[in-house]
């Protein structure tokens, strides 16, 4: 990737005696598609408000191309944000809505009724320029909020949660086109959202926050491969995860047994997390097995079915398009890249 | 629903007897000459013609006047007040709008009175003049005395509709307006001015009505002389006992009032 274009440095936010940001250090890059992901009040949104600057940091600093921007007011930034409920202005309509910005900057008319067309066109809504903005459907307010925001042309556009209020399949949809969008234009898209599905649909990094801390930043793929902390592994997708012991490189040790793993560059017997994500253990003939257990449940669940299989120690959840009648007794397989070793979480 | 239209029966007798009667009672008086005898109806143009006469025409005029001024003295005053109320967490909002409306409890007579040893010529302002030397100022009896006394009692109808439009106002547009590249300034004018104007309207339309149709403040605060459209009428009827004249002024005003208030009305659609 190319050129750093905001840098957070230890960032801190309190509201009264609440610490809601504990000292975030984030680069985010041009032309980067970066998604914060955590649950509600887990400082996502307060982090995209200092970088609007609709809110200011407690103590750190917003680089914006190496220049500290955490006192500018929000109107000097090169920066937008499409709003979770789209803000649009009541009084004006589509066109007056996305002109607004051009109209401030006292933009020649012809000039902006051109850029407010191709916005429209980009984002689908040609001929709406004298439409009610008031009138029109939550998805058509987005698409309008977006063309706002982008008329403008921003180093950066800050989207706060904005599929939030549409419904499933519009939201599909927009997930799509955002991306599309994104790539058109070019531009560091900074996005918010608690949905992970969002994330790793959307995105080039995820940044996985709780309790106003980062817990890991890195590709969807990573993030959900390799999950740094027992946090990351619960909150993308679902998971099995067992304590355990590192042995040395490459073999590590939980419910009694020494696996082999890919892992490496933990400390001799340190003590770690393991994750087996459910969709990769496989349900096998006792004798073949890693581990064995008895078939507790199981749910069909459309495209797969849900298996609980209860070992000696514990449950272990596997997705799997086979069959397994409750009661019986099977075995648990898996390769040694599915097992991820994670380090072991203190305060959680 | 036909169970509840029923229920609209007893407002409907009390709004005929109370209102459209009086009315046209009114109507009737203004168009018929002098005599209190119904049954010799002589209907006449004479009240409306009388009401030509300069002196009267000139009532009206100073009437409204003084209206305009006061409804905008309380728009420049009030907008700001509703303003900064409105910025103020939703408690403590509500307790500030309760604060702003705590003289309306009291009556209006009382409160006019107390005006008046506020500001006659050996009241609390002059004896604080007296007492740093310096020369007593005439207040009471002026269009200042009057003025300030509609301001002061119309100033809460002003601010509560303005207040009721800014705070409803969604919070992130004014973000979003910041965001676009807007300054505080800018803000204000093309996003806040804009959406609080139904309540700037409604705001106008009831201190205007209230300060035009007065008649107990300019005639304490202003004296036997000063004579606005209310006193006028007021007068027809108590002391003068020409009833068919008091009559006509009060339907003029009346339709005077019914277009000022279609042409806010159409304002505020072409507002929206």
């Amino acid at each position: 990737m190319s050129n750093k274009l905001i840098e957070l440095k230890d960032l801190t936010k309190n509201f009264d005696d609440q610490q809601v940001l504990r000292g975030i250090n984030l680069d985010i890059y041009e032309n980067e598609f970066l998604t914060l992901l955590g649950p509600s009040g887990c400082g996502k949104t307060t982090t995209l408000r200092i970088i609007a600057g609709f809110e200011e940091p407690s103590s750190g600093e917003v680089l914006f191309n190496g220049i500290e921007i955490s006192k500018l007011p929000p109107y000097k930034r090169e920066i937008n944000t499409v709003f979770q409920k789209y803000a649009l202005f009541p009084h004006l309509n589509v066109a007056d809505n996305i002109a607004f910005g051009l109209n401030l900057k006292k933009v020649d008319k012809s000039v902006i009724a051109q850029k407010v067309e191709r916005m429209l066109k980009m984002v689908g809504l040609e001929g709406f320029e004298k439409r009610d903005v008031t009138l029109l459907s939550g998805g058509q307010q987005q698409r309008v909020a977006i063309a706002r925001a982008l008329v403008n042309e921003p180093k950066v556009l800050l989207l706060d949660e904005p599929l939030g209020a549409l419904d499933a399949k519009i939201r599909k949809q927009m997930q799509f086109e955002l991306k599309k969008i994104q790539q058109e234009v070019g531009i560091t898209f900074i996005y918010v959202t608690h949905d992970q599905e969002e994330a790793l649909t959307m995105s080039d990094t995820v940044v996985v926050m709780n309790n106003g801390e980062i817990q890991q930043i890195g590709s969807p793929i990573d993030i959900y491969n390799e999950p740094e902390n027992r946090f990351v592994a619960n909150f993308i997708g679902e998971s099995n995860i067992i304590e355990g012991v590192m042995v040395k490189d490459f073999l590590v040790e939980f419910d009694g047994f020494r696996f082999e793993c890919v892992d490496k560059g933990f400390e001799e017997m340190e003590e770690i997390e393991v994750v087996l994500r459910p969709e990769d253990l496989d349900i096998v003939a006792p004798e073949d097995a890693k581990l064995t257990g008895v078939v507790q449940n199981t749910t069909f669940k459309g495209v797969h079915y849900e298996i609980l299989v209860k070992t000696d120690l514990r449950i272990y959840k596997v997705q799997t398009t086979d069959y397994a009648e409750p009661g019986r007794k099977v075995g648990l397989s898996f390769e040694p890249e599915d097992v991820h070793v994670m380090y072991k979480m203190g305060a959680y | 629903m036909k169970h509840y239209k029923k229920m609209i029966q007893p407002y409907v007798v009390w709004a005929a007897l109370l209102i459209v009667i009086p009315l046209i009672l009114i109507a009737l008086y203004a168009f018929t000459e002098e005599g209190n005898e119904v049954l010799t109806l002589s209907f006449t143009w004479k009240n409306f013609a009388k009401f030509l006469e300069s002196t009267y025409v000139n009532v009206v005029v100073k009437s409204f006047w003084l209206g305009i001024i006061t409804t905008f003295l309380c728009l420049l005053l009030g907008y700001p007040l509703a303003f900064i109320i409105s910025r103020f967490p939703e408690k403590t909002q509500a307790t500030l709008i309760l604060l702003v409306t705590i003289p309306e409890w009291i009556n209006m007579l009382l409160r006019t009175y107390a005006w008046m040893n506020i500001l006659a010529d050996n009241g609390i302002i002059n004896q604080l003049l007296d007492l740093l030397g310096m020369r007593p100022v005439n207040m009471m009896y002026t269009d200042f005395s009057v003025i300030l006394g509609l301001v002061c009692n119309f100033m809460p109808f002003m601010i509560i509709p303005i207040h009721t439009s800014l705070s409803k106002m969604d919070k992130s547009l004014i973000e979003a307006a910041y965001d676009l590249g807007a300054t505080p300034f800018q803000t204000f004018r093309k996003v806040i001015w804009k959406l609080s104007i139904p309540g700037v309207l409604n705001g106008i339309m009831m201190v205007f009505l209230l300060s035009v149709s007065t008649f107990v403040i300019p005639k304490l605060l202003g004296g036997g002389q000063y004579m606005l459209i209310g006193n006028l009428i007021e007068s027809q009827f108590i002391s003068v006992g020409d009833w068919n004249f008091g009559s006509a002024i009060s339907l003029i005003l009346a339709v005077i009032i019914l277009i000022f208030m279609s042409l806010m009305k159409r304002m505020d659609k072409q507002e929206e």
